[in-house]
């Protein structure tokens, strides 16, 4: 119960009449009857307003302040800038040029997160499924609790966990993978040396993007029209059918919406793929062998010693990975959004 | 009580099967385990994932011919399928409890008291443990979550409000924004928070700008937190106000935001968890001390995830046991505060 306070009201309650003090001031005034706004009400509308169009600031000025800065080098780099595989600025008598690109840095970000997609989606998906439909309900809410841990862990200690405990172990994946499935060409590596691949990467990355899927995916199969899945049911169906049927082409969006999602938050992992990927300024397609590229931890790799061109270099690469994350966050929600719009 | 003739019938639970009906499930098991078993030994397959990669397929295969002998495909079919959704909850689970167990295992021992009393001002990473400690990184984690909070609490606050209550024509748009926001790479808000301030401002590296660059992170999530308990809130709370003539302000500063308010600490509880273990962007707005720093306003300061990452980083034994202890420090705080958002966050259908 609310203990209304008085000054809530527009007119005071009528106060007790005494005989002494009976004058037109103590009388209420009739209250006027408007639709018009009070004053309190635009000042309020007016400050909550702009701080909702703050954000809308600080992501315009993120982005402003980046393409700002490293302007110079795209000016000077070009469109090679994103194609190039070099990084080298040398500075002579104060003159600094670089032939620097971010090429092997952007594919070894783009391949890394694909693995990392490969590994989770399914994972991810069949998870969700199983919580929806399949699971019985302490294993449900076990699981949902195990998922937003998962997604609260600070990224440093996959990093490390990445690091320490992950990789002996998949590291001897990566050669079982490289022995018996030679045949399947990124499985192959020119020279025996496995360790900090773009695989073991995209598998840490993998654990890091499912807690996001899932939580999308699930949230998506829950909308899934309840008549239509009794429907199914009805007809006979078991719960498999009824999946197939019903919440697989109702959720099919919302999945690669939250895939998306994933995708994104994958390309801006920095430390935890830090750990774990040993880069190298060449293009690299081989999964399995121990030599990738990736934006952030590039940056973070070269931000201690940089000098002045190259902290701009750096905040180009920064301007270019913002975009990406933009691009395919912007992406991953609209696609969500139409799933979510079109249920019950 | 008298003895009557009436016998309460006994619950029963028909759909549990009986003993009989689970034989043919547990011989199949008994039969998977003996197979894997029988296959590590003889073929070189060895250890855990030896087990591992022979009894997961057996068992999902045995039992869908078990369902296809004894019913139709469908109904296999789905055997079948349910089989893979519990191998990836197995793929779910293994790695968090991994994480949790190594975490422990390896920080425990590095866990003394005189960590939370001693700094770094004095002892080299390389020394033994048991010298110097993770006091001013705890001093800095704290500054920064503080005036992370000071920040974004009210930013995202409002911005939920603009959503929730307001609805103006711009809403839509600012909720595509915040979600973009939550999707910004945490390295990039150091970088803009570095060439937007130090670059351009006399401003030097600092707790301050430390929680500039976590307030980024954390606005989008204190956002969307709040946003879903302010929709929780029932809207007969709101008519109820304005119909007894309160302004809007009045109704969502004296009825809303009250009743929502255990929601919106929440909310708060979870963006401090969001940002406590953020590394990369104080890489480059924090400077890095190994001295405590009192003042948060001026000079170099620490905070845990860069005493870990500089421990990580010279990669000896003593350095890596400081930072896997600071690490456990650090879940400590984030699964403490993820405990209290639980049990005090809101439930659905409950205010």
């Amino acid at each position: 119960m609310f203990i209304l306070p008085s000054s809530w009201c527009h007119q005071d309650p009528a106060p007790f009449i005494n005989d002494d003090a009976v004058s037109d001031a103590t009388l209420p005034t009739k209250r006027e009857i408007t639709t018009r706004p009070r004053p309190s009400d635009v000042a309020f509308r007016g400050i909550v307003t702009s701080f909702g169009f703050i954000n809308l600031a600080i992501l315009t000025l993120i982005g402003a302040f980046l393409l700002v800065r490293g302007f110079q080098v795209f000016r000077v780099e070009g469109f090679s800038f994103l194609t190039d595989q070099k990084w080298e600025v040398t500075e002579e008598s104060g003159v600094t040029s670089g032939n620097i690109g971010i090429g092997a840095m952007l594919s070894g970000t783009l391949l890394a997160a694909f693995i990392a997609l490969v590994v989770a989606l399914p994972i991810s998906v069949l998870t969700a499924l199983m919580l929806n439909f399949y699971a019985p309900v302490w294993i449900r809410t076990f699981f949902i609790t195990i998922i937003d841990l998962m997604a609260a862990f600070p990224s440093i200690l996959f990093g490390l966990w990445g690091f320490f405990v992950l990789m002996p172990s998949a590291e001897y994946w990566a050669k079982l993978l490289n022995r018996y499935f030679d045949w399947f060409p990124p499985f192959q590596v020119d020279q025996p040396f496995f360790t900090r691949s773009p695989f073991i990467a995209g598998l840490v990355l993998a654990i890091m993007i499912i807690p996001i899927i899932t939580s999308v995916s699930r949230e998506v199969f829950s909308q899934a029209p309840l008549d239509r899945i009794q429907a199914a049911y009805s007809l006979g169906a078991n719960k498999w059918s009824m999946i197939k049927a019903v919440v697989l082409p109702f959720g099919a969006n919302g999945v690669v919406g939250g895939a998306m999602l994933g995708l994104g938050r994958a390309f801006g992992e920095t430390v935890a793929v830090y750990t774990v990927l040993n880069l190298v300024y060449k293009v690299n397609w081989q999964v399995l062998f121990g030599a990738g590229g990736n934006v952030a931890s590039h940056i973070v790799t070269r931000w201690g010693e940089a000098g002045e061109y190259e902290v701009k270099a750096l905040l180009a690469a920064g301007f270019v990975l913002f975009i990406l994350t933009l691009a395919v966050n912007f992406i991953a929600d609209s696609v969500v959004k139409r799933t979510v719009r079109k249920g019950r | 009580m008298s003895a009557t003739a009436i016998s309460t019938p006994t619950p029963s639970k028909p759909w549990v099967p009986t003993t009989k009906q689970r034989i043919p499930g547990i011989t199949v098991a008994i039969i998977a385990i003996a197979l894997a078993y029988v296959i590590v030994e003889v073929t070189p397959l060895k250890g855990k994932l030896g087990y591992f990669i022979t009894f997961v397929p057996l068992i999902t295969i045995l039992q869908f011919l078990l369902a296809r002998i004894r019913s139709n495909k469908k109904i296999a079919q789905d055997v079948l399928v349910s089989s893979f959704m519990w191998t990836a909850a197995f793929f779910v689970f293994l790695p968090t409890f991994s994480i949790i167990i190594t975490t422990v295992v390896k920080g425990l021992p590095g866990l003394k008291p005189e960590i939370f009393s001693q700094t770094m001002a004095a002892t080299s990473y390389t020394d033994p443990i048991g010298t110097g400690g993770l006091l001013h990184s705890l001093v800095g984690t704290v500054f920064v979550i503080l005036l992370s909070i000071f920040i974004s609490v009210p930013l995202g606050l409002l911005t939920a409000l603009y959503l929730t209550e307001i609805k103006g024509p711009g809403s839509g748009f600012i909720q595509f924004i915040v979600q973009a926001m939550s999707g910004v790479p945490s390295v990039i808000a150091g970088l803009f928070i570095f060439s937007a301030v130090i670059l351009t401002t006399p401003l030097e590296a600092s707790s301050l700008l430390g929680s500039f660059a976590l307030s980024i992170l954390m606005v989008p999530t204190v956002t969307r937190a709040s946003q879903e308990v302010l929709a929780l809130i029932p809207n007969d709370l709101r008519e109820a106000g304005l119909a007894l003539g309160a302004t809007q302000w009045k109704t969502v500063a004296l009825v809303v935001v009250p009743a929502a308010k255990s929601g919106l600490l929440t909310a708060m509880i979870l963006g401090v968890a969001r940002i406590a273990g953020e590394t990369a962007p104080l890489l480059f707005v924090l400077g890095g001390t190994d001295a405590l720093n009192l003042n948060p306003f001026h000079n170099f300061n620490s905070a845990l995830p860069l005493y870990i990452w500089k421990g990580f980083l010279i990669g000896l034994p003593e350095s890596v046991q400081r930072a896997w202890t600071a690490i456990l420090v650090l879940l400590i705080l984030v699964l403490t505060l993820f405990t209290i958002a639980r049990v005090f966050g809101p439930k659905k259908g409950k205010i």
